[in-house]
């Protein structure tokens, strides 16, 4: 973890109803970080992932990718939508493909066979999504994303609405993609036990206009056990943060303090 | 790690539902006798008209028998004139349909794909529609003569309304969902218009082409109605004036095959294009 990957600079984002989805949110990912956005609904946890997808355009600021702006979809960039999205008219082989037009045929079915042995659905290659499950789907849809060895990698709640079995399944399934290539990733979620689990840092967001509350280390050793005790504090702490941030709209949170209370904890 | 006997373990249990599956296409193949349950009313009925003009209840002469119907069907189709018939109204409803359709596909497209486009030809598209189509007929054999051309002109008109509507009506209901995805994979226009538009509006442009087809052998019949020489249409006409009801039957007969056959192999022609959408069997 060194260098700056993603940056956000002053960025805003002002809707044509006049709605202030984001406000001035500054922020650096460094490479090969898994940083959660967590907040409550309407904190702009989506938008400003839409905006590094390029899907919608910043009102004001800047996003720098590797020091380059970013402006429209860019092709290190990959995303994991809420919802599979996968495309009904192709399998599962050739919807993982589907980023892959610029690659020879070899390469590519060598890519898309490892990514389905990493995510178990090799013998469903040649199904249609529709024959799938909730979770196999979104298990394809994270495959897409990753064949194209995306730098930065969003993930929009993928996991909200598989069941808390399959959510856990999926984040072993997710893990063990990451560590191969180890991209940036930016999770939104709400789920404070998957940001504990997956994420390096918790940055935690506040409604009405969107803006970063806090921001919460999460230095916990690699694989991380549920069940234990600072898994446990971790997942307070995250929590207590983010009430603060719901009931506290206008108040600034005391970082320095919070850090150091959390550094005495270790 | 820790978790990959549990998803493994998971994994294997998904994977047996999904073997578990096929069964349930298998049974949905197996043929259901049933279906022949909706032939015993057509054919009890016919038989009951048979034996009342057989044994003298009924006389038959504007209801006739189903044997005569069978028979008058039967001359015409050695005679050949039943061939030349149905190849002229074929011949018309192809021709038209091919017109209808093809004008439909393109103004649909561009007005589904083009806001600017769709406010400059849909309220004049719209308003065309409101004119129930026959209303064309003296201003069509007005400019284009009594002949082909005009009655062609009339099914071209009817085929094309549902087929724009359909295909307009289709581009405008993609998943807007779906198009994200593809331009997160930075597809050009071109590209998102093959990979992602063209194949998500196959199902629909299927149902608007069949009853574009459905329209055009009604109106087959409207234009036929107008001075024709040929085509089954002429059957009708013919049988109406020469007082001949069982060769007015022969000709609706003939109509109702001609257009299921033609209805049949256009689904069968576009089956493989959508087979991802109404059916659970595996690719190939």
């Amino acid at each position: 973890m060194g260098r700056f990957m993603l940056s956000f600079e002053h960025l805003s984002k002002t809707y044509a109803d006049g709605t202030r989805a984001l406000a001035d949110i500054n922020l650096t990912v460094h490479e090969g970080e898994i940083v959660a956005l967590i907040g409550g609904s309407g904190c702009g946890k989506t938008t400003l992932l839409r905006l590094i997808a390029g899907l919608d355009r910043e009102s004001a600021g800047r996003i720098r990718l590797d020091g380059e702006v970013l402006s429209g979809p860019h092709p290190a960039v990959g995303i994991v939508f809420q919802e599979p999205r996968l495309l009904p008219w192709l399998s599962v082989f050739d919807n993982i493909a589907f980023g892959l037009s610029g690659v020879s045929a070899a390469e590519r079915k060598a890519r898309v066979t490892h990514a389905l042995e990493k995510i178990g659905l090799v013998e469903h290659a040649d199904r249609w999504p529709r024959d799938l499950s909730g979770g196999q789907q979104q298990r394809v849809s994270i495959a897409r994303a990753f064949v194209t060895n995306p730098k930065v990698l969003l993930l929009d709640e993928p996991f909200s609405a598989l069941d808390a079995f399959t959510r856990a399944s999926l984040h072993e399934h997710l893990l063990g993609l990451w560590e191969e290539t180890r991209p940036t990733v930016v999770l939104v979620t709400h789920d404070v036990q998957e940001a504990v689990t997956l994420a390096d840092r918790a940055v935690v967001m506040q409604p009405k206009p969107g803006r970063i509350f806090d921001e919460l280390p999460l230095t916990l050793a690699r694989p991380r056990d549920r069940t234990g005790l600072p898994f446990e504090t971790s997942v307070r702490r995250v929590l207590t943060a983010l009430d603060h941030s719901l009931k506290a709209p206008q108040e600034q949170p005391q970082r320095e303090r919070d850090r150091q209370a959390a550094a005495l904890w270790w | 790690m820790t978790g990959n006997a549990a998803s493994n373990a998971w994994s294997s249990h998904e994977g047996a539902a999904a073997l578990a599956a096929p069964t349930s296409t298998e049974k949905r193949r197996a043929f259901d006798w049933r279906i022949l349950l909706g032939f015993f009313l057509p054919i009890f009925i016919a038989l009951l008209w048979e034996a009342a003009v057989t044994f003298g209840l009924a006389e038959g002469r504007l209801v006739p028998p189903p044997s005569r119907i069978i028979a008058t069907l039967w001359g015409l189709a050695q005679t050949g004139e039943l061939w030349t018939h149905a190849w002229m109204t074929l011949w018309r409803v192809l021709v038209g349909f091919v017109i209808g359709a093809l004008s439909g596909i393109v103004l649909g497209a561009l007005s589904g794909s083009s806001q600017t486009l769709r406010q400059l030809l849909d309220p004049t598209l719209q308003a065309l529609r409101a004119i129930p189509s026959i209303a064309w007929v003296p201003l069509f054999i007005l400019w284009l003569g009594i002949f082909e051309a005009s009655k062609v002109a009339l099914i071209a008109v009817g085929v094309f309304f549902p087929v724009y509507l359909g295909i307009a009506g289709a581009i405008l209901s993609v998943d807007r969902k779906l198009v994200e995805v593809g331009h997160v994979f930075r597809l050009s226009r071109v590209q998102l218009a093959r990979r992602i538009l063209l194949p998500a509006v196959l199902p629909e442009a299927v149902i608007a082409l069949r009853s574009g087809l459905g329209l055009g052998f009604m109106f087959v019949v409207a234009a036929e109605f107008m001075g024709a020489s040929e085509g089954l249409g002429y059957l009708l006409v013919d049988g109406q004036q020469m007082g001949k009801p069982d060769q007015i039957l022969a000709a609706i007969i003939a109509f109702a095959l001609l257009g299921k056959t033609a209805d049949s192999l256009l689904l069968a022609a576009t089956k493989p294009l959508v087979r991802w959408q109404d059916t659970v069997r595996e690719r190939l």
